[in-house]
């Protein structure tokens, strides 16, 4: 079966004042369909990048992205890819459910699906006249996942979700995607900076290395699924958790050891 | 009962403003009675209000006069402001090149242009007040226009983009919403601006039934209760021409933080 997502000998250069920034190095990496894989490095190692070249945001200096077999620009056409930010995004004037069918308005998608049944499927049943300043943070983004789910997207491209919540309400967000992800099955490509969030959702975690930025490593989980909250408790997590964090950039590390030194 | 609890539950918040008011007013009649202030210096509220009823037709006449012309410049500055806001912001370069001068102009006194203006289109003739009032309000508002077009989340833009949105639809659905908030600021500048435009460059001469006429000829003459009662419908027509603003604000953008937060 053809890879959802295959990015190969990427470049990416932007222009800049005091000269070009090349955010990613010949990087390479395929994507199976329905496959979960979490981008993890550190800041600056073009893992928002990566996931804006799959969108069609920006086009590579170098190499070539396929997205379902096709051009990025026309799987963006074709509304095969959905987006998701750190920040909601929701557009403050629209009520939830405008903003959940906004994305269904503006890319006219045929096979649609109901605003009303995916607020209730997000846990917001009743609360669709409310705008998104009535709303926690955590509430938001998950109008944020019923938008990005509307168009009923083959891929969904997450740059770091939730990230800007509280780490009680980060894990809740998490367990929640698990269990939608488990009954919808879409390609997933997930930016964190949580090797925990990473290792508890994914199927593969790709390492990154920044300056410039490129795959350090290619990790597959092995953990079952589903998975629930007691996984974090496993010591097959631990391990995992171990494995991964010896596979993270030295240079990441380099500031505790002077502060402990 | 519980009506007329609602009805002093609203009010109260109202109450001290109302008790200063009332009670400047009688420290102004007090302090003129008290040192027997000359009626030319300052006359006392209640010679103003006497004077105010028995010229109130006249007065309701030439308030009409100047509100009108307040209101046309108003609606001519505005609507170019919001135009050519509309089509700078559209292509980034031209706004780019045109915002530092629609920022230095409007930091350039224009009622100094009234009495060229007056000459322009004739003393006597409305349209010279109206162009004033229109020149004052088209700058705020074109660069607030220009500022709430173009301040937009970043995100959301891309968030468009990558549903093949068109840059018309981000206009219309993102652009424009996102102004409204900054547009109803400017109105509210404008209409304070409209009226001071209006009544100042009607003191370089114009139709007798203006305000700004009335109240120079008035006070040449030591008329000067007549010429407090003038100022008194120009303070009113100021403020309810805001109050109007704020009400349509309020009406169309509940959804804007700062209306959301004075309600609380």
């Amino acid at each position: 079966m053809n890879p959802a997502i295959s990015v190969q000998n990427v470049d990416m250069v932007f222009p800049a004042p005091g000269g070009a920034i090349t955010a990613l190095q010949d990087v390479s990496f395929d994507i199976a369909e329905a496959e979960f894989v979490s981008l993890i490095g550190p800041s600056g190692c073009g893992k928002s990048t990566a996931l804006r070249l799959i969108a069609d945001i920006h086009q590579p200096t170098g190499g070539s992205v396929t997205v379902a077999g096709q051009s990025p620009g026309q799987s963006r056409i074709q509304h095969l890819v959905n987006l998701m930010f750190q920040e909601p995004v929701l557009l403050p004037w629209l009520n939830i459910y405008q903003n959940v069918s906004l994305s269904i308005e503006i890319t006219k998608a045929k096979d649609h699906r109901d605003p009303a049944e995916l607020l209730s499927f997000v846990g917001l049943k009743g609360r669709e006249k409310d705008y998104p300043g009535q709303l926690s943070g955590g509430m938001q983004q998950r109008v944020a996942l019923a938008r990005a789910l509307a168009t009923n997207p083959r891929i969904l491209l997450m740059d770091e979700p939730f990230a800007a919540l509280d780490e009680f309400t980060r894990d809740r967000m998490g367990n929640w995607l698990l269990s939608i992800w488990e009954r919808s099955r879409k390609t997933v490509v997930f930016v964190t900076h949580s090797i925990p969030e990473a290792l508890y959702l994914s199927d593969r975690v790709l390492i990154m290395d920044a300056n410039p930025g490129r795959i350090r490593a290619d990790v597959r989980v092995e953990l079952p699924r589903p998975r629930d909250e007691s996984m974090r408790e496993e010591i097959s997590f631990f391990e995992q958790l171990k494995a991964i964090r010896s596979q993270m950039p030295k240079s990441l590390y380099v500031e505790e050891e002077l502060n402990g030194g | 009962m519980s009506e007329a609890n609602k009805l002093y539950r609203r009010l109260v918040p109202y109450l001290p403003a109302g008790v200063v008011f009332v009670g400047a007013i009688l420290l102004w009649e007090g302090f003129v009675r008290g040192f027997d202030i000359q009626q030319f210096l300052l006359p006392a509220p209640s010679v103003i209000g006497a004077t105010f009823g028995e010229n109130f037709d006249r007065l309701l006449h030439i308030g009409w006069f100047t509100t009108k012309e307040a209101l046309g410049g108003f609606a001519i500055g505005c609507s170019l402001g919001i135009l050519v806001a509309l089509a700078t912001a559209r292509w980034t370069a031209a706004s780019e090149t045109l915002m530092p001068f629609a920022i230095a102009a409007n930091s350039v006194p224009i009622i100094a242009f009234a009495p060229i203006l007056n000459n322009w289109f004739g003393i006597d003739n409305p349209l010279s007040k109206m162009a004033i009032v229109a020149v004052i309000v088209f700058f705020p508002m074109m660069i607030n226009t220009v500022r709430g077009l173009t301040l937009v989340d970043p995100s959301a833009v891309e968030l468009m983009r990558s549903y093949a949105a068109s840059e018309f639809e981000i206009l219309l659905k993102l652009r424009l919403p996102n102004s409204l908030p900054y547009m109803f600021n400017a109105f509210k500048v404008a209409a304070a601006l409209s009226m001071i435009g209006a009544v100042v460059s009607e003191y370089f001469g114009g139709n007798r039934s203006a305000l700004g006429v009335f109240i120079t000829q008035e006070a040449a003459q030591f008329r000067f209760a007549e010429a407090w009662a003038a100022i008194i419908i120009a303070c009113v027509v100021g403020v309810t021409f805001y109050m109007v603003i704020l009400l349509v604000e309020r009406l169309l953008i509940p959804w804007h933080a700062s209306v959301r937060q004075a309600e609380r």
